[in-house]
């Protein structure tokens, strides 16, 4: 019984790995934008202070964690959301009638999402870091790659919740307009937010109820060591909160979805 | 020995009724025709034998088991076709059919066997390793009833097997539909609106209509129902010629349509010679006459009183309503 469970986690897995290999198009787009962020708007911006950044760094430092997050976040809840395809071209019902539990196949649809996005992740950290981004040491580096393993799993389990409740495409477009791009501009990843004096106080006070801010600040304070506005550990903390939450939310609402 | 039993299943979707009532049992062995218009509740149906939803009211058993208490075993034990291609199309088809046989527990030597075996059975070993994006739409159909077939089912549901396809690749599809009924002794359980199919393959079948069978008999018997042989034809004056005919004791039933009458006659090439002479003492000259052995077509006539071309019109605003529902709830 639990090896057919566990055999069909691996498929899943597998399906999403060669799908994800496959879309040329997909894999390149994903990469290439967080890359012009990075590259462009980096280097472009790399002598300016920002009011609230800190004074060790240069803003190549500043930016750069937040496009690590970035380039997971999008790519995950995309794969999280692309479940959204296999109800449309009919591929759910296959799973569906299959003697195995759902909370398999979310299962592994969940962590060959993660996987996906974590390989955008680190194509765009090694960038980072060779453009001599600050590294705050080995513990540093190791505290990063969890914040990015609980950042692509949160947002794949958001991505879950999005497809149970949409029924096409259509909303896709509003959501990321209007719901992820104001979240990930309020989530201090282009500019400073907690100690910045320009801010708006009520902006500030959103900024905290968003949990994008706790995602790259926490990776920001453990990548860099500099420009946190929460310890790591306090950061991380909420973020693995965060992380239960939403895959809790996620699975559940899927395997509740209708056919 | 009954494979499916079902006592009263229903199915409401709010106030509309798709499933009414409906008690029937399939064979072990047989291949089993539901035949009904579009939005008749056919594929509801094959929704709830396979578990994908709930009977709002009723029971059933598949291969002996609850369709409600015991749904991993019913999963195990059937394969099911659905009506919308449901493949991978990024996938090749020797993947497509891999991921079917591990979900399905299949076992590393069991697949790399069963895979060959089921690639063969439907002609699709040279194309196993093209991307499914790349088949056409009988391939793709093909691919489906490979898949399955992969886990060994003792049931195999195929909701319109052939809806959309070419003639030539119909004939190709019933070919190995009745191929896999013998090889594999495969009980088959198939929907269809197609009249010519449900007579080619189905030893028996089930005409439904709004939810309810209206009669489930095998071909052969629900023909003879009908009549023996149908006698059409045309004349220059089918009013009167029929108030003539009608005085025959020979003729069991008839029927004026716009253009022609038919007559429900014994060994109608006959028959045909004692028509003319009647239509000639009238000074009525006939146009056109033929025989036929009765279809399904008019199986489905006596039984609602429409024909099933009638159905083919635009659908009903109620009728759309109702599809878009249920693609919704897909």
């Amino acid at each position: 019984m639990l090896r057919t469970e566990l055999q069909a986690i691996y498929v899943t897995w597998l399906r999403e790995m060669k799908r994800f290999i496959r879309s040329k198009s997909r894999v390149i787009s994903m990469i290439i934008q967080p890359i012009f962020f990075l590259f462009i708007l980096g280097s472009g911006l790399r002598s300016a202070i920002l009011p609230g950044m800190s004074m060790t760094g240069d803003y190549m430092d500043f930016l750069a964690p937040g496009i690590v997050a970035m380039a997971i976040l999008f790519s995950s809840m995309f794969t999280g959301i692309s479940v959204l395809w296999d109800k449309q071209f009919g591929f759910l019902q296959e799973v569906l009638v299959a003697p195995i539990s759902r909370l398999s196949f979310v299962i592994g649809r969940t962590i060959g999402g993660a996987t996906t996005a974590l390989i955008q992740g680190f194509i765009i950290l090694l960038m980072a870091l060779g453009l001599g981004v600050k590294v705050n040491g080995v513990l540093g580096l190791l505290l990063t790659i969890i914040f990015m393993v609980l950042i692509a799993f949160t947002a794949v389990g958001f991505g879950l919740v999005l497809a149970s409740k949409m029924e096409d495409f259509n909303g896709f477009q509003i959501i990321m307009n209007l719901v992820v791009m104001p979240l990930f501009f309020l989530s201090s990843a282009f500019f400073p937010i907690a100690n910045n004096p320009n801010f708006p106080d009520a902006l500030v006070k959103v900024s905290f109820a968003n949990p994008l801010f706790y995602m790259i600040d926490g990776l920001r304070g453990s990548l860099t060591g500099i420009n946190y506005a929460l310890h790591p550990l306090i950061d991380l903390a909420i973020v693995l909160f965060l992380c239960i939450i939403m895959l809790a939310i996620g699975s559940y609402l899927f395997s509740k979805s209708e056919v | 020995m009954d494979i499916i039993t079902t006592e009263n299943l229903t199915k409401k979707f709010d106030d509309f009724t798709a499933v009414d009532n409906i008690s029937f049992s399939v064979k072990k062995g047989e291949i089993f025709g539901f035949l009904g218009p579009n939005g008749a509740g056919k594929t509801t149906t094959i929704k709830m034998l396979t578990t994908l939803l709930y009977p709002t009211k009723g029971s059933a058993k598949v291969a002996s088991f609850d369709i409600i208490k015991e749904r991993d075993k019913v999963r195990k034990n059937i394969g099911v076709v659905f009506q919308d291609p449901a493949l991978d199309t990024e996938l090749t088809g020797q993947e497509n059919l891999d991921f079917h046989a591990r979900m399905y527990g299949l076992s590393k030597d069991e697949r790399k066997e069963r895979i060959k075996e089921v690639l063969k059975l439907v002609d699709l070993e040279d194309k196993k390793d093209a991307f499914v994006k790349h088949y056409s739409g009988g391939m793709k159909r093909r691919l489906e009833i490979a898949r399955g077939l992969m886990h060994y089912p003792t049931i195999l549901f195929l909701d319109e097997p052939t809806l959309g396809l070419d003639s030539q690749t119909r004939q190709a599809i019933w070919a190995y539909i009745r191929k896999m009924n013998k090889e594999e002794n495969t009980t088959i359980f198939l929907t269809t609106h197609y009249m010519d199919e449900a007579d080619h393959l189905c030893d028996r079948v089930g005409i439904i209509d709004h939810g309810k069978i209206l009669v489930i008999d095998t071909t052969n018997n629900l023909k003879n129902s009908v009549g023996d042989d149908l006698i059409t034809l045309s004349s220059t004056d089918d009013e009167n010629l029929l108030k003539r005919l009608n005085k025959e004791s020979w003729i069991k039933n008839t029927k004026k349509e716009e253009t022609s009458l038919i007559l429900s006659v014994e060994k109608g090439e006959e028959k045909i010679p004692t028509v003319i002479e009647i239509a000639q003492s009238l000074n009525i000259k006939i146009k056109s006459i033929s025989v036929r052995k009765p279809t399904l077509d008019d199986v489905f006539l006596s039984f609602t009183g429409r024909t099933f071309r009638d159905q083919e019109t635009p659908e009903s605003p109620l009728k759309q309503r109702v599809r878009m529902r249920n693609m919704r709830r897909r």
